[in-house]
């Protein structure tokens, strides 16, 4: 009998149905690439960023599906009229990963370390507002308060990247407060996150989260490979699929596919403004030219790009914010409407003449020009195939030069030597401060006319002046009201045509349970606490 | 010539001609987009089918066809006379001349191509039309693909330096110039005219691999190359994207049987 019991229970732990808990359950998927570090106040590329993302606790979450701010490790948060200082009221009793406990100093100390320009993190950027040193006070074991030299916009928003350290542990920046700590790292092949068990989130049940007990993360370059593997069922989650690979597993899997609608990242083209290009006058006359800028993007077919190119999955774009981003996108705007009479019309009034199907300018140069694309890309060289048939249509010859990257880099941030290029963009932060580094016209990233001692146009000082005030105030409405104009601006002067915003395309395995992918990143288990695995009934796979 | 090359040369010759023609018919029929008709199936209006943007299949691959076997042959003609010049000097002159070709040639060979195409293909203007830079990729390869064949030609022509015609001719008291252009090189033609059917269809696989790349012709200019890229899913691969690939290997496996045997010369 005592046999029997045993056996019983040992089928019953290899049984699917059994409780959670009782089998280890264990999420697999793929890193692209090694992540250059484990500490999070370091971390400046994709992959480290998952990782601080799964391990890092934090004082504010942006949740990923309402946008909002939720609050985490603070109980509560006060920012300052001046949006100087902010305070934070913690949540009592919490423990990092290795049981040492966390206070107000574990915050403090990683501030300090953060703000330290000798600790180098990029983290730290967006919080530098001045030369002055950020003041930090601790008051008690549950509060502290952090006082910036100048008012930081959006200065809430920006501890989402700040996983807090622990001042005391010996394991030092290996102690965490997310809801998975490393406990293996393979270079070249995997990091093994196991549970925290000192995690202090429950559900409604009162269950302490996460409910996956570990997470295995492949570090896999090839796409493909990662997409076979999928397919196969050894991995459980694979994110920015494109619209050619999602349609092809919705094909075969339908319920592993999940289109979240528009994401951050679009598709545009620009032409190169820069009066040090080494290009011809009467090139660098046309490229300056608004009338010919909106001309074109007025030539462009949009609507076959997203239902061609990305087969449906995607929407013309509106101007540099995703309709995605639901507080910052201005709903006034529509994407430039295709239009060829009205393009005619446009370049006519600009001095532009059609003879025998080809366009012509007022001093008689055929417009003809190149766009330069990165090589490899499919759907950019589809794009710039398309863009070729639309602009013949206003008898434009459109050159495609597709390069290795690195050349494309060297053309459009060095030598200027190009005309035109079709590059994508990523919004990973929702707040256009970010994008400072693009719209002042003194910006290196300033992609059309980098670097500029004044503004070279009327519209750029505007947007200058603009993207300056939005930065220095904390009222949201009004900073909104700023960007609105930034967006309405950039999309009278196109200097930038924004093609199309790409759907967020996920797969994820029908085994785990409580996913619901969005928009930001990581789109596919941002609420990682909350997915639940299923097991395999055993030989399954 | 044997019945195998003469098949594999009727072979080439008639994908030549449907090339030309079809290129003749409709000018444009490789680059229009039928963009309802986007992966459309196989119909009578477009035998092969439409690819990715409703251009029809079978128009591009007979452009590429085209394209394919008049540059491939005219750059190895062009690597085939500079691995003339270079190997037929060094082995004829020796000494110094030699040994500097010899590390030359040694260098070359040693030169990792493919970046040595992409650094050299980035430098190339880029408003040259898609014709000039098609014709400027292959000039590329011909001027990078000289060298093997240099190797096999200064092999050959320091074998005939030591042959008895030309001892006699020396000692008639002929010239060094006079002897290699009518002893030495006529003596080199089957030798000459082998390493250009072999660099052909290096020069094929050498623009395929850089198509594969999305390095090769700028669109809408189709190449094997870039048709060869619909084979890269897997997943959603049709019977009709295989016809590139076929045309590929049925054209080089017939320029390898066209290549003339070196028996004559050795």
């Amino acid at each position: 009998m005592k046999r029997l019991l045993v056996l019983i229970a040992m089928v019953g732990l290899a049984l699917p149905g059994v409780r959670a808990g009782q089998v280890a359950t264990e999420l697999h998927f793929c890193l692209h690439s090694e992540p250059k570090t484990f500490d999070p106040l370091l971390v400046d590329d994709v992959n480290s960023e998952t990782i601080r993302y799964l391990t890092g606790g934090v004082l504010i979450r942006i949740d990923r599906k309402t946008q909002q701010l939720t609050p985490e490790l603070a109980a509560s948060w006060e920012v300052d009229r001046a949006g100087r200082r902010i305070a934070f009221h913690l949540r009592p009793n919490l423990k990092f990963s290795d049981g040492t406990p966390f206070s107000a100093e574990d915050v403090a100390y990683t501030m300090k370390r953060l703000m330290d320009p000798e600790t180098h993190s990029p983290t730290a950027d967006p919080f530098r507002s001045s030369d002055a040193p950020a003041q930090i006070t601790v008051s008690g074991t549950l509060t502290v308060s952090i006082l910036f030299g100048a008012p930081v916009s959006g200065l809430e928003r920006l501890f989402d990247q700040v996983a807090i350290t622990s001042a005391r542990s010996p394991l030092k920046t290996a102690a965490v407060l997310g809801p998975y700590s490393v406990a293996e790292y393979k270079p070249g092949a995997e990091v093994l996150l196991s549970r925290n068990p000192n995690y202090w989130k429950v559900d409604v049940q009162g269950v302490r989260l996460p409910y996956i007990d570990r997470i295995r993360l492949e570090i896999q370059r090839n796409r493909d490979i990662e997409l076979v593997r999928f397919r196969r069922g050894e991995l459980d989650l694979i994110s920015s699929l494109d619209a050619d690979t999602f349609d092809d597993l919705a094909k075969v899997a339908p319920r592993s596919v999940f289109d979240a609608g528009a994401s951050l990242e679009s598709e545009m083209m620009w032409f190169n403004q820069a009066p040090s290009a080494p290009l011809p006058a009467y090139k660098l006359a046309w490229f300056q030219s608004t009338a010919f800028r909106r001309a074109v993007s007025e030539a462009i077919n949009r609507a076959d790009i997203c239902r061609i190119v990305y087969r449906g999955r995607a929407r013309p774009a509106e101007g540099p914010i995703s309709p995605a981003n639901r507080f910052w996108f201005n709903a006034a705007l529509k994407p430039h409407a295709y239009d060829v009479a009205s393009s005619r019309r446009r370049l006519e009034s600009d001095g532009f003449r059609i003879r025998n199907g080809r366009l012509y300018d007022r001093e008689g140069h055929p417009v003809e020009f190149s766009v330069v694309t990165n090589a490899g890309n499919h759907n950019r060289e589809r794009i710039a195939s398309m863009l070729q048939q639309d602009l013949e249509a206003i008898g434009i010859r459109l050159n495609v030069v597709t390069l290795d990257f690195p050349s494309l880099i060297e053309r459009i941030t060095k030598t200027f030597d190009y005309e035109s290029c079709l590059l994508g963009l990523t919004n990973f932060d929702l707040d256009p401060s970010a994008q400072m580094n693009v719209w002042l016209s003194s910006a290196a990233n300033h992609q059309w006319n980098p670097s500029q001692k004044q503004p070279a146009t009327a519209w750029e000082a505007e947007i200058d002046k603009l993207v300056r005030a939005q930065a220095g105030e904390t009222r949201a409405e009004v900073r909104k009201r700023y960007f609105d104009r930034v967006q309405q601006i950039v999309w009278e002067q196109a200097p930038f045509l924004y093609l199309v915003t790409k759907d967020s395309l996920t797969g994820i395995s029908p085994e785990v349970q409580n996913s619901s992918p969005v928009a930001m990143t990581p789109q596919a288990f941002w609420n990682i606490e909350f997915l639940r695995k299923q097991v395999p009934p055993a030989g399954s796979r | 010539m044997k019945r195998s090359q003469l098949v594999a040369i009727s072979i080439l010759a008639v994908l030549l001609v449907a090339a030309l023609v079809s290129g003749a018919a409709r000018a444009d029929s490789h680059a229009r987009q039928f963009r309802d008709l986007p992966e459309a199936r196989p119909s009578s209006a477009f035998p092969l089918g439409t690819d990715d943007l409703g251009r029809d299949r079978l128009s591009r691959l007979l452009f590429a066809t085209g394209i394919s076997l008049v540059l491939a042959p005219a750059a190895a003609v062009l690597a085939t006379v500079l691995a003339a010049l270079v190997g037929g000097m060094a082995g004829y002159f020796g000494r110094w001349w030699d040994k500097c070709t010899v590390r030359v040639i040694d260098l070359m060979l040693s030169l990792p191509w493919l970046f040595l195409l992409l650094a050299a293909r980035a430098l190339l203007p880029l408003n040259a039309p898609p014709v000039a830079s098609l014709a400027m990729t292959y000039g590329l390869l011909a001027v990078l693909g000289w060298a093997g064949p240099a190797r096999v030609v200064r092999a050959g022509t320091l074998r005939l330096r030591q042959s008895a015609f030309v001892l006699q001719a020396t000692a008639e008291g002929c010239g060094a110039l006079r002897i290699l252009w009518r002893h030495v090189i006529p003596n080199l033609k089957p030798l000459l005219l082998a390493q250009f059917w072999t660099t052909i269809p290096v020069f094929i696989l050498a623009e395929a691999n850089l198509g594969l790349l999305g390095l090769s012709a700028s669109e809408p200019f189709p190449t094997w190359g870039n048709l060869l890229r619909e084979l890269q899913n897997p997943f959603s691969v049709r019977l009709e994207s295989f016809a590139p690939l076929a045309v590929v290997m049925l054209s080089v496996a017939c320029f390898k049987l066209a290549t003339p045997s070196q028996e004559r010369y050795t």
